[in-house]
């Protein structure tokens, strides 16, 4: 509190005059804003991954060809360099992979695959994963035990071997239907399915602590049933820590499923992810044509990356212990 | 100690079980074994007979017993696409696998403490930066695309080294076989072992660097220092020692997705070994050899944290005391 003199407060407008400040000034001036603009590398961070997801949004306006439309791509302009190569085509800025697609557009559409099955994944992982934290931590006894001891085992094993073998049996039981009318779902619930146990434990975790409150026991005394408890009152004050597992997240499940689609269990080349384009451009590394695995890559690189400092920072700045 | 080593063997067995039960799971409800044995024209009746004598309809518990009974003799039924044992499916490979798993983990090790050493000691330096960029990148970048970068850089424009295979490999035995007793062996391992390790390296680099900053603030250090030991004997005298305990953890815990992460190395550098064949069981459901490879991964993980909670009480006398007490 500055120092003010008699004559100055009465001088000084009564505060009732000042506006509430708005939406955009309360965020401007918030503690985590002020960490987030003191780093240049998580502005840089954030505009790339801004940037990569309106590329990803808005793909089909973007594009200069749509490379799912037959009659836009020709197999006389496969294998076409870069644009600025000698032997590149004015028509095709990133040049053109086996089957005469834009590079340029398959990647915009590709990320936009990538982006919208990673972002799924995660939502199902933190879905899986809160409420089977909640329910481990609000009924307790055998079903607690049940529930973590899974956790345990799952934990033993990467979520990536998680991710093929979930990947290889739901295949096996969708016998019928086609690989491209599947794998995006499958790849989604694979990733949710390898991801869940982090969230379960962080919300089982804080649930333990919530649950004997006064709150709580006020709410049971009333009568509400256990499941209006937890998803009212205990879900609203356990839920904060989720969304730092779900940024950091974010970059594995973009991995992962462009590792599957890698391996080739993943999305088939007629709906191609990153990760399908990389897979493709690799078999063209060994004659030269590098361009079609190296702006994939790229594009993937960045976006991990992007989304991995993210991250990082989001951990750190609402880390009590940090500040 | 004892009552401690057998409450750790209790809980590895019921690991063992759970998995066991998953992949007895798989084998039993996807994809109707019968059918994977018998040709198409078969009978009703030729199928209940073959039903009947596979013991598929024996009680489920009884199947799993049965199970569990042959997995312990390393009997994981034949492989629908092979028509051969898994076992002797899995073995062949399991060398090639191996031996690049360890190559791995020893690059990871040798490169990730010094560099965490110095990175720590020197935080300032431009070159304990560029470590830490480059263990951000390498962090970031998944698996198959850091091959891929190798092998276009040294296999396909300097051309120093192959880039798929295993070379020549010399027979140890009835079934190990080796690359490390030829030049053109240890050449083929170069660049799939710094594929498979940089991500464990950048993870050791990160943790000794952490646990150095850590240690170094510690009263004993500048006791040390107060002693006017030099600093080598103080640094890695005093300090490196007591930075291990976290980093044997680790390194334990890691070797086990290292050996699952060769999944992805192995299919990028056309290495001949479990992982490419896991992966051709997964795009053909080979139930047999996805269940034995999980329960091979299980026991895996299971026996090196056993070998790592070992290791904890010799290299840190505290906790010999602690269990002893407990």
């Amino acid at each position: 509190m500055p120092y003010v003199t008699q004559e100055e407060a009465k001088a000084s407008p009564p505060t009732v005059a000042t506006p509430a400040p708005g939406w955009f000034a309360r965020v401007m001036d918030h503690d985590l804003m002020a960490s987030f603009l003191a780093s240049r590398v998580t502005v840089l961070a954030a505009l790339v991954t801004l940037a990569l997801a309106v590329l990803a949004l808005f793909a089909p306006l973007i594009a200069p060809y749509n490379p799912f439309d037959p009659a836009e791509v020709f197999l006389i302009d496969s294998l076409n360099p870069p644009r600025w190569l000698p032997a590149g085509d004015a028509r095709f800025l990133l040049g053109t992979d086996d089957q005469g697609r834009d590079l340029f557009s398959a990647i915009l559409y590709g990320l936009r695959v990538s982006l919208i099955i990673g972002v799924l994944g995660v939502l199902m992982a933190a879905a899986i994963g809160i409420t089977l934290g909640l329910v481990a931590g609000y009924v307790g006894g055998r079903v607690d035990a049940v529930i973590m001891r899974i956790a345990d085992v799952q934990l033993t094993f990467p979520a990536i071997l998680i991710a093929l073998l979930v990947d290889g049996v739901v295949h096996a039981l969708l016998k019928g239907a086609s690989r491209e009318d599947t794998a995006f779902g499958v790849l989604v619930f694979s990733i949710g399915l390898s991801f869940w146990v982090q969230y379960a434990r962080t919300i089982r975790g804080s649930t333990l602590v919530e649950k004997n409150k006064d709150y709580i026991q006020a709410a049971r005394l009333v009568g509400l049933p256990p499941i209006v408890i937890m998803a009212r009152h205990v879900l609203p004050n356990v839920i904060g820590p989720v969304l730092v597992i779900l940024t950091i997240n974010l970059g594995l499940a973009v991995i992962t499923e462009a590792t599957l689609s890698f391996l080739g269990v993943g999305l088939p080349p007629t709906q191609p992810s990153l990760g399908t384009l990389i897979r493709i451009g690799n078999d063209y590394l060994f004659s030269g044509e590098w361009w079609i695995v190296a702006f994939p890559g790229l594009t993937l690189a960045a976006l991990v990356l992007a989304v991995n400092l993210l991250g990082d920072w989001l951990r750190d700045a609402l880390n009590p212990k940090l500040r | 100690m004892l009552a401690f080593i057998i409450r750790r063997l209790v809980q590895s067995i019921g690991v063992l079980l759970a998995v066991a039960f998953i992949a007895f799971a798989m084998f039993r409800f996807v994809g109707d074994p019968v059918n994977q044995i018998v040709s198409i024209e078969a009978s009703a009746e030729e199928r209940a007979q073959i039903r009947e004598s596979l013991g598929l309809n024996d009680p489920f518990v009884v199947q799993f017993a049965r199970y569990v009974g042959r997995a312990a003799k390393l009997d994981f039924g034949i492989s629908y696409q092979f028509r051969q044992p898994v076992t002797k499916l899995l073995g062949e490979r399991m060398p090639a696998t191996l031996e690049l798993a360890f190559v791995s983990a020893v690059f990871a090790l040798v490169v990730g403490i010094p560099m965490g050493v110095y990175t720590a000691l020197r935080r300032d330096s431009w070159l304990a930066k560029l470590f830490q960029a480059v263990s951000l990148v390498g962090v970031s970048l998944p698996t198959f695309l850091i091959g891929i970068l190798l092998i276009y850089v040294f296999a396909v424009t300097l051309g120093w080294l192959p880039s798929f295979g295993r070379g020549e490999v010399v027979r140890l035995g009835d079934w190990w076989t080796t690359g490390f007793l030829t030049t053109s062996g240890l050449r083929a391992l170069i660049l799939p072992s710094i594929t498979l390790g940089l991500f464990q390296m950048t993870l050791i680099m990160r943790l000794v660097r952490a646990e150095m900053l850590e240690v170094l603030r510690t009263d004993y250090i500048k006791f040390a220092r107060a002693r006017g030991l030099t600093r080598r004997a103080i640094n890695f005298g005093h300090a490196l020692k007591n930075t291990l305990v976290p980093v044997i953890t680790i390194t334990g815990l890691q070797l086990g997705s290292i050996i699952a992460f060769a999944i992805i190395t192995e299919t990028v550098f056309q290495w001949p070994g479990m992982g490419v064949l896991f992966l051709q069981a997964v795009q053909n459901v080979d139930i047999p050899i996805m269940a034995a490879y999980l329960l091979l991964i299980a026991f895996l993980f299971v026996v090196i944290n056993l070998a790592v909670d070992l290791l904890y009480a010799v290299v840190d006398p505290r906790l010999k005391v602690t269990v002893r007490a407990a």
